[in-house]
């Protein structure tokens, strides 16, 4: 965990809401693990007020990537930055995907929905060079929220793409193509981030298959860093239910430990 | 050579940049960024007797220039924290404020006697003042009466000094210092947060899962200062201000207005080396003004 504050941006990439960053900045890319994150200040002054939370698209050698979705005042100031400026970051921050030793030569879920593709990248790499298979599913709503798409297919990995209103891939939600492709296929694990809904319908698909999976999680956040015990969710750990730090404890966690009724609506 | 130390009486403290509880976390969370012992002090989160669980989430909203956050205090509590915190802690250079809180007065009591029956402790924060954790915002410190009562029970047991936290919440912050300082208080700090709230208009909801929190940050500094400004008038013992100090600058405002120290909260978030960069500019701001002592700036205004 470091304070990167001259992060130089180097190259940036967008499709109308969807931008993809990419960062030099040596020492974070060095500790970067998959399913991690930034904070990122994205305003010299007091407005907005706090960092903003991003996860990690990809690390290599010096670079990071990021890949986000405008969503409001702090992501739009943030797509507005320019090649060659610095950018204050902290990271890379909480605990990111476990990856299961096990899994080599199995085939791998990893399920994305909307700017929930995000980590997936950086995460499909390690399994594939771990000498797992995994199998990207991306959904949106529309074909306009599929940007990553291509890039996913030309880096080799097998892309399942679905959209809410029919015009690319499956018809329908990702939830009901991951259950599709479970009668065909049988998965060692599954990761998963995107909204709470989509979150919580694969959970329940992955206990009536029994298929072991971890899923990040999204919240507010303060700090990012365990100082402010804003961004909790419930979460079912040895026995009790109890609010942990999505920023510290998180945002990964197994499925069995995550407890739905409280999710925030963040 | 600036000389930043000041002297509060009942402690002395190498600047008066102290990190503000609720916002520093045990302490620990901040050893990646910086030397803890760089600090004037710090004051760990709040502590009750049992464990807390805090209230239910969303748990901040951020505002113009501020933040609003509904935490309710959730924390390991007193036990677990003397066990495995506080023997982390030992060794610092630098001043160690425990945060003590309570449901009811007693409560405070106990948490105070057991924390004075440990070293490496420098002084207890009574957080009278927390808005996040009895109905309708309320809390001791918006009563000068139970202000009083909390402050001479705690004194009854323990002999750690005492800095009492206010709350912003009243209508007449002085009555209430007076009534701390009449029961034993070593010093006043001031200003907890603001009882704020925000609504989503998509949902029609409170956009805090606890529907009202406290609002810190740039947002409260004026008001703030002016409290500091009317406690400081009003009683003998020091003053310690806080609410949106962001810079050096604004650190000096609450020290003009009678401040001998100050504490840095939410800028911890944005800036996890805040307090650093604050004393850094102190120091700068002395060298720039011909001033020797920092502590000589407390109170220097021309009103």
């Amino acid at each position: 965990m470091v304070i990167d504050r001259q992060a130089r941006l180097v190259e940036v990439e967008s499709w109308g809401d969807y931008f993809l960053f990419t960062f030099y900045s040596p020492e974070i890319a060095r500790q970067a693990q998959p399913g991690q994150f930034l904070m990122i200040k994205v305003s010299e002054n007091t407005q907005p007020l706090l960092r903003r939370p991003i996860s990690l698209h990809n690390a290599e050698e010096n670079q990071l990537q990021i890949f986000f979705q405008v969503a409001g005042t702090g992501t739009r100031l943030l797509s507005m930055k320019k090649p060659g400026e610095s950018i204050d970051l902290l990271g890379p921050l909480g605990k990111g995907f476990s990856l299961q030793p096990e899994l080599s030569g199995r085939e791998i879920f990893c399920v994305g929905g909307g700017r929930g593709i995000a980590p997936l990248y950086y995460l499909a790499r390690k399994l594939r060079s771990s000498g797992a298979r995994p199998v990207i599913f991306y959904g949106g709503r529309s074909r306009t929220d599929l940007p990553l798409k291509n890039r996913l297919q030309t880096t080799g990995f097998e892309v399942l793409v679905s959209t809410d209103d029919g015009s690319d891939g499956f018809p329908g939600l990702v939830t009901s193509l991951v259950e599709a492709e479970l009668k065909k296929r049988q998965p060692a694990y599954l990761y998963a981030c995107g909204p709470d809904p989509m979150m919580e319908k694969l959970a329940e698909i992955c206990r009536r298959k029994n298929l072991e999976a971890q899923f990040s999680l999204e919240s507010i956040m303060g700090c990012g860093f365990g100082a402010c015990w804003g961004c909790v969710r419930k979460i079912r750990r040895n026995g009790q239910e109890k609010y942990l730090k999505v920023c510290q404890d998180g945002p990964v966690f197994p499925l069995e430990e995550i407890v739905w009724q409280e999710s925030n609506d963040g | 050579m600036v000389d930043l130390s000041v002297d509060l009486g009942f402690l002395k403290l190498k600047n008066p940049v102290i990190a503000a509880s609720g916002t520093f976390g045990y302490g620990l969370e901040f050893k990646p960024f910086y030397d803890l012992d760089l600090l004037g002090g710090f004051v760990v989160k709040g502590l009750y007797f049992k464990p807390r669980e805090g209230n239910r989430p969303p748990r901040l909203v951020e505002t113009p220039g501020g933040l609003i956050n509904s935490i309710g205090l959730q924390g390991i509590g007193v036990e677990a924290f003397c066990r495995e915190i506080l023997p982390e802690l030992a060794g610092l250079k630098t001043a160690v404020i425990v945060n003590v809180c309570g449901e009811e007065e007693d409560e405070y009591a106990r948490v105070a006697e057991y924390l004075g029956r440990h070293q490496g402790i420098a002084a207890l924060e009574l957080n009278i003042s927390c808005p996040n954790v009895r109905e309708g915002g309320r809390c001791p410190a918006q009563s000068p009466e139970a202000t009083y009562r909390t402050v001479k029970k705690v004194k009854r047991v323990t002999s750690l000094p005492l800095i009492t936290k206010l709350s912003p919440n009243v209508t007449d912050i002085t009555a209430v210092a007076l009534a701390a300082e009449e029961a034993g208080t070593e010093a006043i700090s001031l200003i907890n947060t603001l009882l704020a709230m925000a609504v989503d208009l998509k949902t029609r909801k409170p956009k805090l899962g606890n529907v009202m929190g406290g609002l810190s940050g740039p947002a409260i500094k004026p008001i703030a200062v002016r409290m500091v400004f009317q406690v400081a008038r009003s009683v003998k013992v020091p003053v310690i201000g806080m609410g949106g100090i962001f810079s050096a600058e604004d650190a000096l405002e609450f020290m003009m207005a009678g401040a001998a120290a100050v504490q840095v909260g939410t800028a911890n978030f944005v800036d996890p080396d805040a307090c650093l960069k604050i004393i850094g500019g102190l120091t700068t701001w002395a060298e720039a003004h011909g001033l020797k002592k920092i502590r000589e700036v407390t109170g220097s205004l021309m009103a």
